[in-house]
């Protein structure tokens, strides 16, 4: 049995020293002056894929550059819905391949991500919904990916708060159901993938700014930090929000927008919801957290903003929908409501590969629902960033599909944040 | 939400506009002829600042007309206004903090 290991004989051993002589998870470090690769932010994408760089790619020479605190980010701040039925083969295999990945992420990690697989239900207020999903589902299953049509009264029967009263402000005329989605817990995440990257020698230096980009000509040559320059070969900025900030710094414009994106919980309740739900109709989306707290979604502020707040007027709209969905919850008290600052593009689709500078990748605008594809981002950029050719599946998310006018709309999938 | 200051009609609450994105993006003069790269700036490139931003808005529920507003994107403070008529300036003035 390797050292440190998280089991049940460790978990007697410490609790004979009261629990006080854990090891950190994962180890503090100062910066060296120079890395094979940097990675730029230290969200889950990021430490994912300096995880499967040492793991998977033998690339041990990485340092992972966090300006705040791993995880502080979207991946802390997000409602954790996981799927994989979208509409474009491309994003299809995006997704799914991320989907396939979850359920033993637990034991690849030896950290329990408190991955679960209790469905994704996605409701149909008019025929139009109705024809989009159907769309999605069949879109789904000819390339073998879950999905199915509920009615009414099976959605029901799958979430049993759900109000298909027909008169109903919005009437749910049927559900589409991939059973394979779920939740997990966004922290163990960060903390999972950054544990087991600190483990094969990657640093994960928390509380530095990266504030340029340096290059020489079109090859990049490392960053500028607040504590002094790193130099890199190999860059992969990863910073969801910050995307145009930082690459601005590079000489890049990007296809992306920041808007703040909000959520908030519940007190926490006894189990009542065994499902997750969303309806792109209404904006909505909700879970319950294995705490029981609601776990709410909303939508976007309308205009640009990196202020992490987030409009009023957004969460009023949200939650009357909600209660029109769920009357059951009309007398919750909300504990909490945050804000994100999402990278959306035109297509609703990612970002992922290299940029005209050589040496610099590019992993971003995941917008409103990267979190899902977490694993398969960072397993993918990290074979694109050992191998310095995009992998197969990313291919077709380039930055020159805005050039090429190859874009993947993905809107419908992604009308809801999620 | 924003307390946004028409300057046709005074200052109104968020929900009664529409926001329009970016100000000061300009059609290339002659499609035909300019470059993919140009022709892609120009579609979907954005300057996403995290300091001013000049961007269009449209009082919907009220005058029905567009304007420029620069509003700080970190505060979200609206730092001047101004009737989208006039032609856009260069944004050289307001504090970026
Ligand atoms: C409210 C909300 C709900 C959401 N719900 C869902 C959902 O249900 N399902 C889903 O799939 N997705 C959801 N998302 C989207 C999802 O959270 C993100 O797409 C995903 O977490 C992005 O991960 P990331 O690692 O790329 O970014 P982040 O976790 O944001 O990490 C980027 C990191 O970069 C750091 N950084 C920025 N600039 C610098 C710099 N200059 N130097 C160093 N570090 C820097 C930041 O501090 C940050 O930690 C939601 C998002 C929000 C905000
Ligand atoms: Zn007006």
């Amino acid at each position: 049995m390797r050292r440190g290991r998280y089991s049940f004989a460790a978990l007697v051993r410490h609790a004979l020293s009261g629990h006080r002589r854990w090891p950190p998870a994962w180890r503090r470090r100062e910066p060296k002056r120079a890395y094979d690769v940097v990675i730029v932010g230290g969200g889950g994408h990021g430490l994912a894929t300096a995880y499967y760089l040492a793991a998977e790619h033998g690339v041990r020479d990485v340092a992972v550059v966090e300006k705040g605190w791993i995880g502080g980010g979207n991946t802390g701040r997000n409602t954790t819905i996981i799927r994989s039925n979208y509409l474009h083969p491309e994003s299809i295999a995006l997704y799914d391949h991320a989907l396939r990945l979850w359920p033993t992420l637990s034991l690849e990690l030896d950290f329990n991500i408190m991955f679960s697989d209790r469905g994704v239900m996605m409701l149909a207020h008019d025929l139009h919904d109705e024809r989009i999903l159907k769309r999605h589902i069949h879109a789904n299953r000819l390339l073998g990916v879950d999905n199915r049509w509920l009615s009414p009264a099976e959605a029901k029967a799958f979430c049993p708060p759900l109000n298909i009263d027909p008169r109903a402000r919005y009437p749910v005329l049927g559900a589409a159901l991939q059973e394979r989605g779920g939740v997990a817990r966004h922290d163990a995440v960060a903390w999972g993938y950054a544990r087991a990257a600190d483990r094969l020698g990657v640093h994960i230096l928390e509380g530095i700014e990266v504030k340029a980009i340096r290059r020489r000509g079109d090859r990049v040559l490392g960053v500028e930090t607040d504590r002094g320059v790193i130099a890199a070969g190999r860059i992969g900025v990863v910073v969801a929000g910050h995307s145009s900030v930082v690459l601005g710094t590079a000489g890049l414009r990007l296809p992306i927008e920041s808007f703040p994106l909000q959520a908030l919980v519940s007190e926490p309740v006894k189990p009542v919801f065994p499902c997750v739900v969303m309806s792109n109709r209404v904006h909505a989306y909700i879970s319950q957290s294995d705490k029981g707290e609601l776990v709410i979604g909303a939508g976007t502020d309308q205009y640009v903003s990196y202020s992490q707040r987030g409009g009023i007027q957004v969460i009023r709209h949200n939650l009357e929908a909600i209660l029109e969905l769920f009357p059951i919850f009309a007398r919750l008290r909300l504990m909490r409501q945050w804000a994100g600052i999402v990278d959306v593009t035109p297509d609703r689709s990612p970002i992922i590969g290299p940029t005209p500078i050589r040496g610099l990748y590019v992993n971003a605008g995941w917008g409103t629902g990267g979190f899902k594809a977490t694993p398969g981002s960072g397993h993918l950029f990290a074979w694109t960033l050992a191998h310095e050719e995009p992998h197969p599946i990313v291919a077709p998310f380039g930055l020159d599909r805005f050039e090429s006018g190859r874009l993947i709309d993905e809107s419908a999938a992604a009308a809801v944040a999620h | 939400m924003l307390e946004i200051p028409c300057p046709f009609c005074g200052p109104r609450p968020e929900v009664e506009f529409r926001c329009g994105g970016e100000a000061d993006i300009r059609r290339p003069a002659d499609p035909d002829r300019c470059s993919d790269r140009a022709w892609t700036d120009y579609l979907w490139n954005r300057t996403n600042p995290k300091g001013v931003h000049r961007e269009r808005w449209w009082h919907v529920h009220g005058c029905r007309r567009w304007f420029v507003v620069s509003r700080h994107t970190v505060s979200d403070t609206i730092l001047a206004v101004s009737d989208s008529g006039q032609t856009a300036q260069p944004q050289e003035t307001a504090a970026d903090g």
